[in-house]
């Protein structure tokens, strides 16, 4: 193995968890804000101009805090809780295509870390691993209202993935590749995955609110009832990282759903720009394209936040058992007829 | 049963339609309704900076007034700290000496006037008890601060401007 090419995976990784950071940190900011504007207030607007240091000021606060840990909780596991949602959910960044290869110093270089081809399934891994962060954390708190939370998360990140993987199956129909890179190349020119799919992504679009936990699916830490759920314990830095964890899901999940059914990097007019501005910079218009398409659903993640109310309990899982679930089984029948017919002609 | 009043109304409980059940309409509907909130005038007062109109009964922070002549009003008897329901106002009465008639209006005053902010509810029984017309709420917010002991105000804050100072202080800003 060459020493160039650690240096640029190296750089790639160090980039792109930077950048993750701070995009997660910026929606701490966005979503205040957004929530503010919607409600007919202003927002943060003391830290900085326009309070754009808020995000620092929230951080410098959390590490000041007073960190406590209960006397009847298992110490190891409250640790392990907060560290583990943290460290999965930077995990997913690691397939997301961000870009066309680009050439720098006559090297080609791809901007995704690594293109395994599966990583579709990579991806579904890490996902579900991430409830184990919210399991671990209400279950080694010792305190009723936190194990509510956990067994909340773990039933409901159960029953969403199953819808999430079959609407992922009748894409992969459509696909036929579990590579994100490839999928990507796939919806070069309007082919985007959201035009014979449109079903498909709703169900998935449903799934994602529930897996990172957001309204209208935030039962785990569902503050009426469970005054917080899982991190009803927490303090300090270690509910910092359950939060930021939360806000690097949706990033994550974001990313996703741009890339597997918004055509991820490409654009209309894309071929006419790469070749007006080159190998170098035409691609970097693709990852500036690429960061657009996840603001504006990470835009819509705090949209549907301050507009939809939380799901009752019951209703959640008729909406995950009953109704999400045939109507992806559905799709891919149908999808699978289609396909088949369209084939035959 | 009948109605006696004749208001009673039977809502229907219709079971849901199909668009109604399938939810996604009606949520399309209300974050219509929020995106429109984006463009609407914002209602925050920037405190502060800006501060909104009290209204007429408002009851701020407390003063201890003079009369006409710039003397204190209060002889320290106690009634407003008898009246206080939430025992916020404390009070060492002293003897007026020889030559501070023009400081004191009556032979006795207070030499210490204490009132603890954080105790205080505010509810306007002192000005109703005195019998001298010497304490009213008609000030501010009291503000906010980081130390207990800073909210027990003494009368360095609660004892009005004498008049020479006041008029030295509009003379100033004219």
């Amino acid at each position: 193995m060459e020493i160039a090419f650690l240096v640029e995976k190296l750089l790639l990784v160090t980039i792109l968890f930077v950048a993750t950071l701070t995009v997660a940190a910026y929606s701490t900011y966005a979503e205040r804000k957004v929530a503010a504007f919607l409600q007919d207030r202003v927002g943060p607007n003391r830290a900085g101009p326009f309070g754009l240091l808020q995000p620092l000021a929230d951080g410098g606060k959390m590490f000041f805090k007073e960190e406590i840990i209960p006397s009847g909780s298992n110490k190891w596991l409250f640790i392990a809780g907060p560290s583990l949602a943290l460290l999965v959910s930077f995990l997913g960044t690691a397939v997301i295509p961000f870009g066309q290869n680009i050439e720098l110093f006559g090297r080609v270089i791809p901007l995704q870390v690594t293109d395994i081809n599966v990583g579709i399934l990579y991806i579904f891994g890490v996902v579900s691993l991430g409830v184990y962060g919210i399991m671990i954390g209400g279950w080694a708190s010792n305190n009723k209202y936190s194990l509510m939370g956990a067994i909340r998360g773990a039933s409901q990140n159960i029953s969403y993935e199953i819808a999430m993987g079959l609407s992922i199956i009748a894409l992969l129909l459509v696909s036929n590749t579990l590579s994100f890179k490839e999928l990507a190349e796939q919806q070069h020119g309007w082919h985007w995955n959201i035009i014979y799919q449109p079903l498909g992504f709703l169900i998935f679009l449903v799934c994602a609110f529930a897996e990172t936990n957001r309204m209208p699916f935030d039962l785990p830490e569902c503050e009426t009832e469970l005054i917080g759920g899982y991190n009803t314990e927490y303090s300090a830095f270690k509910m910092g990282a359950y939060m930021f964890a939360e806000y690097i899901n949706m990033f994550v999940s974001s990313a996703v759903m741009v890339t597997i059914y918004f055509g991820g990097y490409n654009y209309p007019g894309m071929d006419l720009v790469n070749g007006a501005l080159g190998a170098t910079w035409g691609p970097l218009v693709g990852v500036a394209v690429m960061f657009l398409k996840i603001f504006a659903f990470i835009f819509f993640f705090m949209w549907v936040r301050w507009t939809v109310p939380r799901f009752r309990y019951d209703q959640l899982m008729d909406l995950g058992w009953k109704v999400l679930i045939p109507l992806a089984i559905a799709n891919i029948v149908i999808t699978a007829i289609v396909i088949t017919v369209v084939d035959k002609l | 049963m009948e109605s006696l009043s004749g208001r009673k109304k039977v809502l229907e409980q219709k079971p849901m339609n199909f668009w109604e059940r399938i939810y996604l309409p009606a949520i399309f509907r209300g974050m219509g309704i929020t995106f429109m909130h984006m463009f609407k005038k914002k209602e925050t007062t920037f405190y502060p900076e800006q501060e909104r109109e009290f209204s007429e009964n408002w009851r701020g922070m407390h003063s201890l007034k003079r009369d006409e002549n710039g003397k204190e009003r209060c002889t320290a008897c106690g009634l407003c700290a008898l009246s206080c329901p939430a025992e916020a106002i404390t009070m060492i009465s002293a003897e007026r000496e020889k030559g501070e008639e023009h400081l004191y209006r009556e032979e006795k005053y207070a030499a210490v006037y204490e009132i603890n902010m954080l105790r205080c509810i505010f509810c306007g029984l002192c000005e109703e008890a005195c019998p001298k017309e010497a304490i009213y709420l008609d000030g501010p917010i009291v503000p906010a601060d980081y130390l207990r002991k800073d909210f027990i105000y003494g009368k360095d804050k609660l004892v009005e401007m004498p008049i020479s100072e006041l008029e030295a202080l509009k003379g100033a800003t004219v």
